[in-house]
């Protein structure tokens, strides 16, 4: 028994390392999960003199999708993104971040918007206020503005059926 | 002499050059402030890079708002809760300490206290294997082995 010691402990380090090797070091615990989405009032892209904010979808899960026209993974989600507003399941809020050239505009013109409402977010600040690092961020907030979870990076089908449909059941939407 | 000197003088000329060059912004005391802050604060892009240090945008956004948020009087501490409420603790290089970094903090401990019993252990078990009487007709046998040859 004793000489297997050794064999056990490598085993056991092994698992810790092959596990390790295979998390996404993306995937960093939003400490927002289980609190309300921060307040923001930004002007929409695309409608001169209106404004959004996170309490015009209150009584409503959504989904706030932290996207710019200048990232190339979010073009990646684009398709179903599309998919997911024609299925008008969950409305879906496309907070443009940092969009220094001002093209997001013409972009979702060209290629279909599959957005609710685009709030401009030139500045970034209010990506920072949700703990963005990087776009697509997609954060699923309840009908009382509390945000219940967080994806990092696009939304592939796959994703979209093992993470958000039995969290948007579970929150009833 | 001259050599001499001349080393001499490229040793004490040292700290003219050393060290990284820090973008100089409208207030030193606060740019220092700063920096020594973002140096043990994490790049939340590219991850193994201080905030102090990184090039990304997202860096060179909190860098600013850092600068604002000391700017406005905000001491240190207050500029840290405002950067782990929106990214949690991973954005510091010194983890707190608390419930979940228990074992992180305390593991290097444990693991040494783990392999100071083993290695206590041992050494005890081989002073009870030296200290056994040896047995007088093996040592006989032994002699007799080693007069043979």
């Amino acid at each position: 028994m004793k000489r297997w010691i050794p064999l056990i402990v490598f085993a056991v380090l092994v698992g810790f390392f092959a596990k390790g090797l295979f998390l996404n070091p993306r995937e960093v615990p939003s400490p927002f999960i289980g609190k309300p989405a921060p307040a923001f009032k930004l002007p929409v892209v695309g409608v001169a003199d209106k404004s959004f904010s996170p309490d015009d979808m209150k009584g409503k899960v959504w989904l706030l999708n932290v996207w710019a026209p200048w990232c190339v993974s979010c073009r990646q989600e684009h398709g179903v993104l599309m998919a997911l507003s024609q299925s008008q399941k969950v409305p879906i809020v496309g907070l443009n971040w940092k969009d220094k050239e001002r093209e997001a505009e013409q972009l979702l013109a060209e290629h279909g918007s599959p957005y609710f409402a685009v709030p401009d977010d030139r500045s970034g600040k209010t990506g920072i206020d949700y703990g963005v690092t990087g776009t697509p961020e997609t954060y699923v907030i309840d009908q009382t503005g509390i945000i219940r979870m967080k994806h990092v990076g696009p939304i592939s089908p796959d994703v979209w059926k093992e993470k958000f449909e039995p969290k948007l059941k579970e929150l009833g939407a | 002499m001259k050599t001499l000197l001349f080393s001499l003088a490229l040793t004490l000329s040292t700290p003219l050059w050393a060290g990284e060059a820090t973008p100089v912004g409208e207030d030193p005391v606060i740019e220092q402030r700063m920096v020594n802050l973002a140096e043990d604060l994490r790049c939340l892009v590219c991850q193994n890079e201080s905030l102090a240090g990184s090039h990304a945008e997202l860096a060179e956004d909190l860098r600013k708002e850092i600068r604002a948020q000391m700017k406005a009087g905000k001491n240190d501490k207050e500029v840290i809760d405002y950067l782990t409420t929106r990214y949690g603790d991973f954005v510091l290089y010194r983890p707190p300490f608390k419930p979940v970094t228990y074992l992180l903090w305390l593991g290097p401990l444990l693991f040494l206290s783990l392999g100071g019993t083993i290695w206590y252990m041992t050494l005890k078990k081989r002073r009870a294997l030296k200290e056994t009487p040896t047995d007088e007709k093996q040592l006989a046998a032994a002699a007799q082995l080693l007069d043979e040859k």
